[in-house]
C-alpha cells in the first residue's frame, strides 16, 4: 500500500498528462452548474421557497466533479446531506433536483426527501443521507453485492471529516478492507464537523494515514484542484476494479459558506475563509486553463449564461410543478412492486 | 406433498429453511457473527458453511452497524441477504441502520428504493442470561413503519416463514425466541412456505381470548389446558405477524369471546400488548365484558437469579390467574 | 343577643369550615335548632344555636375556614330586622320533590308506576339530613338516584355508601341490555364489586344464550292440548265479563306524529300501545296479574303479558312479552315484532311459554268488534281487543267521528269481581288517553 501527499499547489508530482481542453471545459461547466445552483438555493431558502435544512457545497465543487467524472453508469454513489453537486454531476436533472428542494412531486424523491435525501436509483445514486456516517455501511453492502456478483463496479461513498469519528465509518472501513470490497471511500475533509474544527474532533488529524491502517490504499488529495481529484480518483478506481480492495481518498477542501443556513459561523474567522477563497476551485481551473491558453472566453461566457438559464428554468419548472396529493401520504411505506420471484443463477434480480 | 413426517426441532427447521432458500435463490446469502466457522451461536447455521462456502456464509466482525447496513446495501443492489444479529440485545447497535435506512428508504425516496433484507434475531429471556441479554424488543420495533416483523412460535412457522420473508420486497425482521430452539415438532420434508400476514387461532374457544406471540405461546397453551379443566374454554391466538398486526383475527376473536388477555414478554409500558389493548378498545369496545388484561414482564431489568427471573416473566400461573380474573370479574 | 360563633366540637378542633347554611337572615330559630353544617376534618357536623331568636346577617360564606370562636352570624331578638345586605345565604336547600324512579322490587306490593306530582309529594320519604347530603356530595353520589332503605324510604348513610360503589356495567353488557330491552337498574351484577356482566343481563332477560330455543309445535299448539286446556278453563273458572269502548283518537294521532320520524321498520302500531296500556294497568292492579293456585291467588313476580298469536295449521300460542310494563313503547314494539316472528317460526323460549301472567287476545285484524275470551289457567284474566273502527261519537256535546275499539276483560270470579274488572278497563282507557306516557 502506498500513499502520496500532494502539495498545496495541486500537482501530484507523477508527471500526469494534462487533460484535453474539452474535458477541462466540461469540468468547468459542471463546477459552474453546481456553483450557480447552490447560490440560487441560498437565495431561495432565504425567500422561504426551500425549507428544512439546506447544506450547500460552495467551495467543494471540485470534489464531486473530479471524482464523479471518473465513474461510469455501472458504478454506485452514496453521499451525504451536502449532496446537490454530486447529484447534478452524476446526471440527475437539475429540474428534478430543484423540484425536490421545493418539495414537489416531480422531485427526484417525489418531494418526500428534500435537500438531504436526493435519490435516483436509475443513476445508482443512493442518497442523500442525514445521519452522519449513516450511509457508509450501506455503501459497503452495495459493494459487497457487486463483488458477490463479480461485477467490476465501484461504489463511491462520500462523507465528511465529522463522519470519520463515527463508529460506523471504522466498522465499515475494517469490513470493506477485510472482504476486499470495491469501495471508494471519499472523505471530504473541509476541516469542520459542523462547528467543530478537526483538531478538536480527531486525536490524529492525518485522516489518510489512519485509513491506511485498516489495510487499504489511501491518499490525501488537494480537493480544490479538480485535476488532482480526478487523477487520484483514476488511480484509486483502477486499483479497485483490479480487485485490490477498497481505497481511501482524503479530499482536502473547504466550504465557503456556513455549515447550513442557520449557522452564524462563530467557530471560524473570516480571514481563514478569505484565505481559502483564494483557492476557489472554479478560479483555479480557469486560471490554469488561461495559463495554458485553453480557455475560450466567449465560450466560457456563453457556458455560464447557459448554466444560469438552466437554473432559472429549473426554478420556474419547480414553481409550477404540483405537490404530491395528500392521499398518497402512506404510499411507499412498503414497496408497491410485487417482489420478484426466485431467480436462476446469474440472473439479475430487480432489487433496485 | 410427501406424507411421511420428519421429526425435527425449531432450530433444525430454521436451518432447513435457510438451506432451501440458498438452494433455490442465488441471491440469498447469510451474514452475521459466528454464523460460519462456529456453526452459529445457537447452532442454527451449523453445517451451512461447509455446504455453501464462505462467499455465501459470511462471518462478520463484531460490527453490527456495518454488517446490518451492508445487508441493507446489498439488498438495495439486488441481493437477498439474511443478516443474523446474534441477539436482539445487540441489534441496538444497528438501530440507526434499521430505522433510518431499512425502514425509511422506500418512503423517503418516493418509492424508488426497496430494501428486501431479512434480519434474523434471537430474542427473549428465561435462561438466566441477565439484564443485557434478555430483552424482548419486538414492541419497540413494532412502533416503526416501513419494516415487517415476524415471530415464528411453532416448528412449522420456523420452517415456512423464511422463504416468503426473503421474497418480500421490504425489510423483514424475524424474532426467534431463544427457548424455542430445541422445541420438537413434525414436518413434511418438503414443507411449504406459510402465510406471513395473518395471526393463527392455535386453540379455538369461547370464554376468553388469549393473545400472544413467540416464546410465550407454549406457556399460553399450557395455561389454556389448565383453564379448560376448570370449565373455562379459552381461545388462543398466536399473533405470528407483529407488524402489521392482523386486526381481523385479533378483533374477530375478542368479538366472539368478549374477553381478552394479552401475554407479552416485553415490559407492559408502551408494549405490543398496550397497542393491541388500544386496538380492542377502538374496534370492539362494545363487545368487551371486562377490562383487557395484560400479562407482561415485571418492569425490571431481567435478573440473573432463577427465582427472580421466573417471578419477572409471564408464567402459566399468572396467565391462568389473569384469564380467571377477566372471566369472573 | 350575642353572635352565633364557631363552636368547639372537640379538644383538638381549632377551626372549621362552613359547608352549608341551614338558615337564612330573618329565620326564626329555637334554641337547639341546626344552623349550619360544619366540616371539622373528622366529620361533617350540624351546629346548633343555643339561643332562640332571629337570624341576622350571615358573616361567613360556605367554604371558608374559620377559627373556633369566630362569629358566623349575628342573632337578633324577635322584632329586630336584619341589615340590608346579607352575606350569601349559601347552599341552604330544602329537599325538593325527588323524581321517584319506577319501583323495581317485584315481590312487594307494587306502588304506582307512573309518577304524578301529587302522588310524589304524598309519598316522598323524609329528606336526607345535611350531614348525609355532605357525605353524598363527597362521594359524588346524586341523592336523587338513591333509593332509601330506611323507615318510610329514608335514605340512610349505608344507602349512600352502597350507591357510591354502584356497580359498573361492562360495555358489552350495556349494549346487550339495550338490545334485549333489559333495565340495567334491575340487574344484579355478579362480577367484581358487583359489576354487571353480559351473563347477568341475560339472566335478567331470562335468556339462556347457550340453550337452543324450544319449538312451539309439540306442547302448546296441538289442537288436542288446546281443547283440554279450554275445557278445563270453562270447567274450573267462573268467568265474568266486562267491556268498554275506548276512544283511540289521541293514541292514533300521537302515533301518527311519532311514526313520522321513524323508519318503516320502527313504526309503532296501535296494538303495541294497547299492550303497553294493559301491562301498565296490570302493574297498577296486581290482583289481575297472577295465578289461581290451590285455592289462593299468587301474584306474578312481574307483568309478563301473554300475546295470543295464531301460528301455522290453525294453531294458537300465547307467549309472554316479558316485563312488558318496563319496556318503553318503541322497545315493546320491537319485542312484539320479534316475538311474533319467532312464534310463527317456532323459536320461542321456555320462559316465554311458561311465564305469561295475563293474556291479551287481539282479534281486531280479523274484523270482530268484540272478544270475550277464555282465560288460560292458571291465569286469572284475559283482555280481548276488537277492531279499531271509525264510528260516530259524542265529542264535546256534538256528533263527531272517532276511531274506537272495544276492550273486554274476562275475569276469574274467584280472584276478582266485576268491580275490579271495570276499574281495570277504566285504567287502560285512561292510560290510552295519555299516549306520551306509555
Amino acid at each position: 500500500m502506498s500513499r502520496r501527499r500532494t502539495s498545496a499547489t495541486g500537482t501530484t508530482g507523477t508527471g500526469a498528462i494534462a487533460p484535453p481542453t474539452q474535458h477541462r471545459f466540461e469540468l468547468l461547466r459542471q463546477m459552474t452548474r453546481i456553483r450557480l445552483f447552490e447560490e440560487r438555493c441560498v437565495e431561495l431558502y432565504s425567500a422561504t421557497k426551500i425549507r428544512g435544512f439546506l447544506h450547500v457545497g460552495i467551495g467543494e465543487e471540485a470534489v464531486a466533479t473530479g471524482v464523479l467524472t471518473v465513474l461510469t453508469a455501472e458504478d454506485s454513489i452514496v453521499s451525504t446531506y451536502r449532496e446537490h453537486g454530486h447529484a447534478l454531476v452524476r446526471g440527475l436533472s437539475m429540474d428534478s433536483v430543484m423540484a425536490e428542494m421545493f418539495g414537489k412531486v416531480t422531485g427526484c424523491s417525489r418531494g418526500r426527501g428534500g435537500s438531504m435525501h436526493l435519490f435516483d436509483v436509475g443513476h445508482r445514486f443512493y442518497g442523500g443521507n442525514a445521519i452522519v456516517g449513516g450511509g457508509i455501511p450501506m455503501a459497503v453492502g452495495i459493494a459487497l453485492a457487486d463483488r458477490m456478483r463479480h461485477q467490476t463496479s465501484v461504489t463511491a461513498c462520500f462523507f465528511g471529516d465529522g463522519a470519520y469519528a463515527e463508529g460506523e465509518f471504522h466498522e465499515s472501513a475494517n469490513l470493506a478492507a477485510l472482504w476486499r470490497l470495491p469501495l471508494l471511500f471519499c472523505c471530504e475533509n473541509n476541516l469542520y464537523a459542523m462547528g467543530t474544527a478537526i483538531e478538536h474532533e480527531q486525536a490524529e488529524t492525518d485522516l489518510a494515514l489512519r485509513a491506511a491502517s485498516y489495510g487499504m490504499a489511501s491518499w490525501s488529495v488537494d480537493g480544490m484542484d479538480v485535476a488532482a481529484v480526478e487523477e487520484a480518483t483514476r488511480h484509486a478506481v483502477e486499483r479497485i476494479r483490479a480487485g485490490d480492495g477498497p481505497c481511501f481518498l482524503e479530499l482536502r477542501t473547504y466550504r465557503f459558506r456556513a455549515h447550513s443556513m442557520y449557522d452564524p459561523e462563530l467557530y471560524r474567522d473570516k480571514a481563514e475563509v478569505g484565505h481559502w477563497r483564494e483557492r476557489d476551485p472554479l478560479e483555479l481551473l480557469t486560471a490554469a486553463m488561461r495559463a495554458d491558453g485553453e480557455l475560450d472566453e466567449d465560450a466560457f461566457e456563453a457556458m455560464t449564461a447557459e448554466a444560469r438559464a438552466e437554473v432559472d428554468r429549473a426554478v420556474d419548472t419547480a414553481e409550477q410543478a404540483p405537490f404530491e396529493p395528500v392521499e398518497d401520504l402512506t404510499r411507499f411505506v412498503y414497496s408497491e412492486a410485487v417482489g420478484p420471484g426466485p431467480t436462476r443463477a446469474g440472473e439479475e434480480g430487480a432489487g433496485s | 406433498m410427501s406424507t411421511t413426517l420428519v421429526e425435527t426441532t425449531y432450530r433444525e427447521a430454521m436451518r432447513e429453511a435457510m438451506r432451501e432458500a440458498m438452494q433455490r435463490d442465488e441471491r440469498v446469502f447469510l451474514m452475521g457473527e459466528d454464523v460460519g466457522a462456529y456453526g452459529g451461536c445457537f447452532a442454527v447455521s451449523l453445517g451451512l458453511l461447509e455446504e455453501f462456502g464462505p462467499e455465501r456464509i459470511r462471518d462478520t466482525p463484531l460490527s453490527e452497524s456495518a454488517f446490518v447496513g451492508a445487508g441493507i446495501g446489498a439488498a438495495i443492489a439486488g441481493m437477498r441477504p439474511i443478516v443474523e444479529i446474534m441477539t436482539v440485545n445487540f441489534s441496538l447497535l444497528a438501530l440507526d441502520q434499521i430505522i433510518n435506512n431499512a425502514a425509511t428508504l422506500s418512503h423517503m425516496s418516493g418509492g424508488q428504493v426497496s430494501v428486501p433484507v431479512v434480519i434474523r434475531m434471537t430474542t427473549g429471556a428465561g435462561r438466566q442470561l441477565a439484564a443485557q441479554h434478555s430483552h424482548s424488543l419486538e414492541g419497540w420495533y413494532g412502533h416503526i413503519p416501513g419494516i415487517k416483523l415476524l415471530a415464528p412460535a411453532t416448528v412449522e412457522d420456523a420452517r415456512g416463514m423464511l422463504w416468503p420473508a426473503l421474497q418480500d420486497p421490504d425489510p423483514v425482521l424475524i424474532f426467534e425466541h431463544g427457548t424455542l430452539y430445541p422445541m420438537p415438532g413434525s414436518l413434511a420434508p418438503d414443507a411449504a412456505p406459510v402465510d406471513i400476514s395473518r395471526a393463527a387461532v392455535r386453540r379455538p374457544g369461547k370464554d376468553v381470548t388469549l393473545l400472544t406471540y413467540g416464546g410465550s405461546l407454549p406457556k399460553v397453551m399450557a395455561a389454556a389446558e389448565e383453564l379448560a379443566t376448570t370449565g373455562i374454554e379459552p381461545e388462543v391466538v398466536d399473533l405470528r405477524v407483529l407488524r402489521p398486526l392482523d386486526d381481523e383475527t385479533i378483533v374477530g376473536s375478542v368479538r366472539r369471546t368478549h374477553r381478552a388477555v394479552i401475554v407479552d414478554e416485553g415490559w407492559r409500558t408502551g408494549s405490543l400488548a398496550a397497542e393491541i389493548t388500544t386496538r380492542l378498545v377502538e374496534q370492539c369496545f362494545f363487545d368487551l365484558d371486562g377490562p383487557v388484561q395484560r400479562v407482561c414482564s415485571a418492569e425490571v431489568p431481567m435478573p440473573y437469579a432463577k427465582h427472580l427471573e421466573e417471578a419477572a416473566l409471564p408464567q402459566v400461573a399468572t396467565i391462568v390467574a389473569a384469564a380467571r380474573q377477566v372471566v369472573s370479574g | 343577643m350575642s353572635d352565633f360563633t364557631m363552636p368547639s366540637l372537640g379538644a383538638d378542633m381549632d377551626s372549621g369550615t362552613i359547608v352549608e347554611w341551614l338558615v337564612k337572615p330573618g329565620d326564626h330559630v329555637q334554641r337547639g335548632a341546626p344552623m349550619a353544617v360544619v366540616d371539622t376534618d373528622k366529620a361533617a357536623v350540624e351546629i346548633e344555636t343555643f339561643q332562640s331568636g332571629v337570624v341576622g346577617d350571615l358573616l361567613v360564606e360556605p367554604g371558608q375556614r374559620v377559627d373556633v370562636g369566630t362569629p358566623l352570624a349575628t342573632m337578633l331578638a324577635a322584632g329586630e330586622a336584619p341589615s340590608a345586605a346579607p352575606v350569601s345565604v349559601g347552599k341552604a336547600k330544602r329537599p325538593r320533590a325527588r323524581r321517584v324512579p319506577p319501583p323495581r322490587e317485584a315481590a312487594a306490593p307494587v306502588p304506582p308506576a307512573v309518577p304524578r306530582e301529587a302522588e310524589v309529594a304524598a309519598a316522598a320519604p323524609p329528606a336526607p339530613s345535611p350531614p348525609l347530603r355532605h357525605h353524598a356530595a363527597e362521594l359524588g353520589v346524586d341523592l336523587a338516584s338513591v333509593t332509601g332503605t330506611g323507615t318510610h324510604g329514608r335514605i340512610t348513610r349505608r344507602d349512600v355508601d352502597a350507591a357510591a360503589h354502584r356497580p359498573r356495567v361492562s360495555p358489552y353488557a350495556r349494549r346487550l341490555a339495550e338490545e334485549l330491552g333489559v333495565d340495567l337498574a334491575a340487574v344484579t351484577g355478579t362480577g367484581t364489586s358487583g359489576t354487571v356482566r353480559a351473563e347477568d343481563v341475560r339472566a335478567a332477560a331470562h335468556a339462556r344464550p347457550e340453550v337452543p330455543p324450544v319449538s312451539t309445535e309439540a306442547p302448546r299448539s296441538d289442537r288436542a292440548t288446546i281443547a283440554a286446556l279450554m275445557s278445563r278453563s270453562k270447567r274450573e273458572i267462573p268467568h265474568y265479563y266486562v267491556a268498554t269502548t275506548v276512544d283511540m283518537h289521541t293514541v292514533v294521532s300521537w302515533l301518527r306524529d311519532t311514526n313520522r320520524d321513524r323508519s318503516v321498520a320502527e313504526r309503532i302500531v296501535p296494538a303495541a300501545a294497547l299492550l303497553r296500556a294493559v301491562a301498565l294497568a296490570a302493574r297498577r292492579m296486581p290482583q289481575l296479574n297472577g295465578f289461581w293456585v290451590d285455592g289462593v291467588f299468587v301474584p306474578g313476580e312481574d307483568v309478563h303479558v301473554g300475546v295470543a298469536i295464531s301460528v301455522r295449521r290453525g294453531a294458537l300460542v300465547a307467549p309472554a312479552l316479558r316485563h312488558a310494563a318496563d319496556l318503553e313503547l318503541p322497545v315493546l314494539m320491537q319485542a312484539l315484532r320479534d316475538l311474533v316472528g319467532r312464534a310463527r317460526s317456532g323459536r320461542l323460549t321456555r320462559a316465554e311459554l311458561a311465564d305469561p301472567t295475563l293474556t291479551v287476545t287481539d282479534l281486531g285484524d280479523q274484523g270482530v268488534e268484540e272478544v270475550f275470551g277464555v282465560i288460560q289457567p292458571p291465569q286469572v284474566a284475559l283482555v280481548g281487543i276488537g277492531r279499531l273502527v271509525e264510528r260516530p261519537w259524542a265529542v264535546d256535546g256534538r256528533l263527531g267521528v272517532r276511531p274506537l275499539v272495544r276492550l273486554s276483560q274476562s275475569g276469574d270470579h274467584r280472584a276478582t269481581d266485576g268491580y275490579t274488572g271495570a276499574r281495570f278497563l277504566a285504567t287502560i282507557d285512561d292510560l290510552l288517553q295519555h299516549p306520551e306516557a306509555l
